[in-house]
């Protein structure tokens, strides 16, 4: 396994995810003679995960089951150990298109934080581009570094421990895209531009209040980018559910029943949406947004630097 | 296989690309003495050969491209400005300057900047907007009057927003930050073996082939006579990009599962004859709209001028019409021919296909068309190796309800998620920032999931069943209520 390559079988050293069911998953190490406890009883390593195929269901001691799903950035970003706030999967998927990677490209990032955009840069970028990323918090970026080590992509990315905002990125005049998630984006703009290449790339910061927005924004038209655009995206996650709702008791004779409402429109009982008039319900399928839903990530304002 | 694409940074000729002005988009081929026509301009893009993309033009009054240097703003640094407008009145005098008046500035050719500067001091009013007014005032005038272009690279970020924008019913409502979340939850990346069902004009394949970079394989599952990759050749992806896309028509699905598919039989077989003439039809049909496309703007059904062909000769017989009804007999014979070693191509290719579908073991399966997505996942699922991701768009929520329910009942899935994404713009100014007026009322829904391995037998469909019920029946309960 790599999380730039499917594998086929759980082999040692890999990272899997377990699947308990209903969301509900956790990363794990497979190691020879390692044990994981689950709420369904102990995995052995040895014997139940290696050489086992990825999306297998393996039986836990206690006779209950999970499956062991390949690694993936995604599956990654909703599992890692947070060690900051991080991006989720929706912000991500836009912007990899707005920043236009693809595989080959040079991308700067900072700062690093868990890792999770990091992991998902990395995987578009395999296996000809690169991925420069800065930290400044010694700790969070060796951490980091273990990690990539660990997922085996470590030659797709480099990690450096240093302000962002006063000493850059570390490279010039190589890059395709700049991506930025720190409290001041509006510092690193200059040393964004120079590690661009010259012939012009895209950025992108991620800010969650408007008044860092601004101060972005303007220090990127100061900088001569162009084509500026702040927006935000929002997540409706819909659980599909079957609902009936009660017919109510207008206190109508029973045979007048088959003639009138909601029978008319749907003679035959086929499928749903369906009437049971005995109970008084109609039954149909429906997807309810979730009780409550994220409403603010942080604006992703995007740019691009053009030739002059 | 690994190809730098994208590293030239100069427009060719014969180059795909695209003209952008303002929020505009148009895909064009890049050709010598071809009239464009693009946000009612007419003109020749000869000029901007050889320069940089992303270089911004000024088109000049015979129809030629200029590039444009930085922009010198308009000094009107000397600003005076009201602080309100309790006393501006609407009397419809406030511009000196006449219909006619500016129509002759127009046609001497005068600059489109020093035009805009003209209105700004003919008008009474300007002095007494507030600073923000006249921002505006000049950002509306020089809209209209500053005729400036900028050409830049196909990418899956302007051919989306562009298709969005432009055609969206052709790309069935599939909005751009939709198909960012199909990319990303496919895990679409190098070296994976996709499947792809889409009738959005070959966009989402596009999309696909960019991410993957000429690294792994592509099998795109299409219905009628043949794959529509219009929006596909607006990318310009290189040639052996095309290597590893292979194309399987969907018709031959049910008997490739049941093993009654026969290759040896297909070419004579009086259907697949049908295809091909179909397919002829279709580039006819094609030829006609991208003619009228020069002529006449208007025409929604015209957004792109590419020919939609990917066939050389083909191309050249678009470009001489009049000698091609001349040689029209000749024509035919070698038509003739030409068929037969088209279908001999199109076996080998469904051949090939058909070898990597029954390998089931595809790294993913990415849904996004007209038809009801049921059946095409139950199917399609069939060819995935366990451990994958598959994502399934649709214009509508509904049949997405069903295919969830669907899916449960069938098994060898897990983490389904039925999912929508809203966009929200920002006009970010000092002092001025807000959400845009205006947001996009619909871009479509996805299912997404992972399968794993399906286990055949009823002791586990309803052991799985059980898991089914054991998380999120709480949950369930407490929805109901809230709904009842």
């Amino acid at each position: 396994m790599s999380f730039v390559e499917y594998g086929d079988t759980i082999k040692d050293g890999d990272t899997a995810i377990v699947f308990l069911g209903h969301e509900s998953m956790f990363p794990v190490k497979v190691q020879h003679g390692g044990v994981t406890q689950t709420k369904y009883g102990v995995i052995r390593h040895s014997t139940d995960l290696i050489g086992k195929k990825y999306g297998s269901k393996v039986t836990c001691s206690k006779g209950g089951w999970v499956f062991i799903l390949h690694p993936t950035p995604e599956l990654w970003t909703v599992n890692l150990p947070h060690r900051t706030q991080i991006l989720y999967s929706t912000d991500i998927s836009v912007i990899t298109m707005m920043l236009e990677l693809k595989p080959g490209s040079i991308v700067c990032e900072s700062g690093t934080g868990s890792g999770s955009l990091s992991h998902a840069l990395i995987r578009t970028v395999a296996p000809t581009g690169h991925l420069y990323t800065v930290e400044f918090h010694q700790q969070r970026a060796e951490k980091a570094k273990e990690e990539f080590r660990e997922h085996g992509v470590e030659h797709l990315v480099t990690v450096t421990n240093q302000d962002v905002c006063k000493n850059g990125f570390g490279v010039s005049g190589i890059a395709d895209a700049v991506f930025l998630d720190i409290p001041s984006p509006w510092e690193a703009i200059g040393h964004a531009k120079s590690a661009l290449k010259a012939e012009g790339g895209r950025i992108c910061s991620f800010s969650p209040c408007i008044e860092q927005v601004q101060r972005t924004c303007l220090a990127m038209e100061e900088y001569g980018f162009t084509e500026i655009n702040t927006l935000e995206i929002l997540l409706r996650v819909y659980n599909v559910r079957t609902i009936s709702l009660q017919i109510p008791d207008l206190g109508k004779a029973a045979e007048d029943n088959s003639s009138a409402g909601f029978d008319s429109s749907n003679p035959s009982n086929q499928g749903s949406p369906g009437t049971n008039l005995q109970q008084g319900t109609v039954q149909f399928k429906s997807g309810v947004p979730l009780k409550e839903m994220v409403g603010h990530t942080g604006y992703l304002t995007f740019a691009t630097k053009s030739l002059f | 296989m690994a190809v730098e694409w994208g590293l030239s940074p100069r427009i060719c000729e014969g180059d795909c690309a695209v003209l952008k002005r303002g929020d505009v988009f148009k895909a064009v081929a890049v050709l010598r003495q071809r009239k464009i026509i693009f946000e009612k301009q007419g003109f020749y893009l000869d000029n901007a050969i050889g320069h940089v993309y992303g270089t911004t033009f000024e088109v000049t009054s015979d129809g030629n491209l200029q590039p444009k240097r930085q922009v010198e703003e308009t000094t009107t640094e000397t600003k005076e400005a009201g602080t309100d407008n309790r006393n501006i009145v609407d009397d419809g005098k406030s511009q000196k300057l006449t219909h006619d008046d500016i129509k002759a500035l127009k046609d001497k050719g005068i600059k489109g900047q020093e035009i805009v500067q003209q209105l700004i001091e003919n008008s009474t009013t300007f002095r007494d907007k507030t600073e923000f007014a006249q921002d505006k005032y000049i950002k509306k005038k020089k809209k209209k009057y500053e005729a400036v272009i900028t050409i830049v690279k196909p990418s899956t970020r302007i051919l989306s927003t562009m298709y969005y924008a432009r055609e969206p019913g052709k790309i069935i409502h599939l909005r751009y930050d939709t198909l960012a979340q199909m990319l990303t939850l496919g895990n679409v990346r190098a070296g994976n073996k996709m499947i792809v069902m889409e009738t959005c004009a070959g966009l989402v394949l596009g999309a696909v082939m960019e991410r993957m970079g000429g690294y792994g394989s592509i099998i795109q599952m299409y219905p009628g006579g043949g794959p529509i990759r219009a929006a596909t050749s607006c990318f310009g992806f290189p040639k052996p990009f095309f290597n590893n896309l292979h194309e399987f028509p969907l018709s031959k699905v049910d008997s490739l599962l049941c093993g009654t598919l026969s290759l040896e039989t297909l070419p004579s077989e009086p259907e697949d004859t049908a295809l091909t003439e179909e397919e002829t039809n279709g580039l006819v049909d094609e030829k006609q709209t991208s003619v009228q496309g020069t002529e006449e703007e208007s025409s929604a059904e015209t957004a792109m001028e590419i020919n939609q062909t990917e066939e050389q000769e083909t191309m050249d017989i678009n470009a001489e019409d009049a000698e091609f009804k001349e040689n029209k007999e000749r024509e035919n014979k070698e038509n003739v021919r030409e068929k037969q070693r088209k279908q001999w191509e199109r076996t080998k290719k469904l051949t090939e296909a058909a070898a990597l579908l029954r390998e089931k073991n595809a790294d993913g399966l990415l849904v996004a068309s007209k038809f009801h997505p049921t059946p095409l996942l139950l199917s399609l699922l069939e060819f995935v190796a366990p451990s994958r991701p598959f994502v399934v768009y649709c214009q509508y929520k509904e049949p997405l309800l069903e295919c969830y329910t669907k899916l449960r009942e069938r098994g060898g899935v897990v983490n389904l998620k039925l999912s929508e994404t809203w966009l929200r713009s920002y006009q970010v100014l000092p002092d001025r920032s807000h959400p845009k007026l205006t947001m996009s009322g619909g871009g479509g829904y996805i299912l997404s999931g992972i399968t794993v391995v399906l286990d055949k037998g009823k002791s586990d469909s309803s052991n799985l069943e059980a898991l089914k019920m054991e998380e999120p029946s709480s949950k369930r309960c407490k929805v109901q209520d809230l709904c009842c």
